[in-house]
């Protein structure tokens, strides 16, 4: 697999007219004159990868100012598709609706990876049964089906308390929301609706600390810095090729492709016509170079090496369009496969 | 005569009982998020703009955004309200169309706020053409203490006797004259306190800006009134809802100057009030 994506990324590089590191030759005169305005808006999950890229880049670049807005993953890309934003910050793939709204005002984007999250199941401390879960039983605890038949942990698994069940979820109009309902639901944006539904983690995360039959689901980061009051609960998948038995969230987990269908990329969008501007260039290109460490400062999971050059790549080339085929979440796929087969 | 005096006692314990709860809840308040914000206020705080490192992060864009966008709600509302003020009171008549308009007035104070900020989006921020900025803030949160500076307004004037604007009319004045002569140094320190108050409510609404789009990471100064901005409340918001544990204690520092910032409003009003009403009697 990875003599392949070698092989594949040498082909591309050297077939390809075009070189790579368009933007850097400009760059270097222009460093200190550099001006403008990078407009960002989007997901509160990227969120924190851009405003640390934002930070250091304007430490570099004192003349370009950085605005980064946080409208979710859906809310930015209505922003994006008018226009009015040069990134947009993703939880996950653009979807139908979104990509319309793109084609309808000319805008066309470029998607870049630009690093991992795991979605993270917790329970609190006090709860002593629910460490693993698999896949068919989360389903079944958050299908559409469920509201108000699944309400006892004994109903989940036998031998579980017959206790209530207090659930806790992403918001619905956040990407996190989305990309779940995929993973464990099998549809994008479904579930159950009897949940207490919050934007803001730390109300999620207040919500199951306080509460022993709780159990709710958000991104990595605010579990490690609530490790102390929460519980991660390991996945089973239940397929062999992705680990056996339940895999536990974390850095190596999804770096090794086990901790599936949670582990999932998040992304940035870049306007093709904002990508002519030298500040827009300079902002993706710091991004694909200090990203990997910036984001694993702010709790999140770098992409591996090669994917971030891939990316710059795909950015220098102008490779336009979605590689999920614009049709939202899709699970268990590895960002270089998708980033190397594109054309 | 014992059964009046024991109403009279129960009737003071109530009352005093309702005024220790109102401040002890307040002081309560206060005192919770000055513990958790008063020692991470210093002049690096204050000076620095936000970062993704809690102990380097500042509120200096909020700050600077928030007093620019509010420099500007006083004054696209302070001669709109106060000249609607001026017309309901001196010149129209009181008829049905007048009487609808004063109801009118006093809905739309009660209004929730982020109805404000959606017509500022639809108004101002799309088909005005003004985008995401400082303009755009201050238009959208002049539409929302409009309402409250009219009526604090109208109430002022109203307070100025009939007496005065009789002796002035009396002694030939024109209606003009009266106003700009008798009501409105008489009616002036009701209309800054009003305004004031109406000011610092929209200083601390959160609301309205989120609607309109005001950004999170804003790391440099407003230059325009077309410059994007971010402004106190959406600045301590985006810090209540981070991971890390040190963004908490940011964003109780960023309340706290907050507090400051409102003490000091209210604190201009009420010596504006002092000193022109001892100049004037």
């Amino acid at each position: 697999m990875f003599t392949s994506f070698i092989i594949t990324y040498l082909f591309l590089a050297t077939s390809l007219p075009l070189p790579a590191p368009l933007a850097i030759d400009i760059g270097l005169q222009a460093k200190e004159r550099l001006k403008g305005l990078v407009k960002v808006d989007g997901s509160s999950t990227v969120y924190p990868i851009t405003e640390a890229v934002g930070e250091e880049f304007q430490k570099k670049y004192s003349g370009v100012k950085v605005m980064v807005g946080i409208s979710g993953t859906g809310g930015g890309f209505k922003k994006f598709g008018n226009g009015e934003t040069d990134v947009s910050d993703a939880s996950r793939p653009i979807k139908p609706t979104e990509v319309e709204l793109c084609q309808k005002n000319g805008v066309e984007y470029i998607e870049l990876p630009v690093a991992y999250d795991a979605l993270t199941v917790v329970i609190n401390p006090a709860n002593n049964w629910a460490s693993t879960m698999t896949v068919k039983e989360l389903k079944m605890l958050w299908e559409p089906e469920a509201q108000g038949k699944i309400t006892r942990w004994s109903q989940i698994r036998q031998g579980w308390p017959n206790e209530e069940i207090h659930l806790f979820g992403a918001g619905v109009d956040s990407g996190t929301y989305d990309y779940f309902t995929e993973a464990i639901v099998g549809k994008e944006h479904s579930s159950r609706g009897d949940f207490t539904a919050s934007e803001d983690d730390n109300v999620l995360v207040q919500g199951v600390t306080t509460d022993r039959l709780a159990l709710g689901f958000f991104g990595l980061a605010y579990y490690e810095e609530n490790k102390d009051k929460l519980k991660a609960v390991a996945i089973d998948d239940e397929k062999a090729e992705n680990g056996n038995g339940p895999i536990p969230p974390g850095r190596e987990t999804v770096d090794n492709n086990t901790y599936q269908p949670l582990a999932r990329p998040i992304f940035i969008y870049v306007n093709k016509k904002s990508a002519e501007r030298l500040e827009v260039q300079k902002f993706v290109e710091f991004y694909m170079t200090q990203g990997a460490t910036l984001a694993s400062e702010v709790g999140y999971i770098p992409l591996p090496a090669n994917a971030y050059k891939l990316a710059w790549d795909r950015f220098s080339r102008r490779v336009t369009g979605s590689v999920f085929g614009g049709k939202g979440s899709q699970v268990g796929v590895s960002i270089e496969t998708l980033l190397s087969k594109d054309k | 005569m014992k059964k009046a005096h024991w109403r009279e006692w129960a009737f003071q314990v109530v009352a005093l009982m309702a005024m220790v709860f109102t401040i002890g809840v307040l002081i309560t308040l206060i005192v919770d998020v000055c513990m958790d914000g008063l020692l991470r206020l210093n002049w690096q705080f204050l000076t620095s703009f936000p970062s993704r490192k809690p102990a380097e992060a500042g509120i200096l864009a909020a700050l600077v955004g928030s007093a620019c966008m509010i420099a500007l709600t006083a004054l696209f509302a302070l001669p709109l309200g106060v000249g609607a003020a001026i017309y309901l009171e001196e010149y129209a008549t009181k008829n049905w169309l007048s009487h609808i308009i004063e109801v009118n007035i006093a809905n739309l104070a009660g209004v929730p706020s982020i109805i404000y900020g959606l017509l500022g989006l639809e108004v101002f921020v799309r088909h005005m053409h003004m985008g995401r900025s400082l303009l755009a803030g201050g238009a959208t949160m002049a539409l929302l203490v409009l309402p409250m500076i009219i009526i604090s307004s109208r109430e002022a004037i109203r307070a100025v006797p009939p007496s005065i604007r009789e002796a002035s009319y009396a002694l030939g004045a024109t209606r003009w004259k009266t106003i700009r002569h008798q009501v409105l140094p008489l009616a002036l320190p009701g209309i800054l306190t009003g305004t004031i108050l109406a000011l610092s409510r929209a200083i601390g609404e959160a609301a309205p800006l989120i609607t309109i789009g005001a950004l999170t990471y804003v790391a440099f100064l407003p230059d325009s009134p077309l410059s994007p901005f971010t402004a106190l409340p959406i600045q301590i918001f985006n810090w209540t809802s981070r991971p890390q544990k040190g963004f908490l204690t940011d964003a109780a520092a960023g309340s706290v100057v907050l507090l400051i910032v409102l003490l000091c409003m209210n604190a201009i009003a009420i010596w504006l009030r002092n000193r022109y009403q001892r100049k004037l009697y």
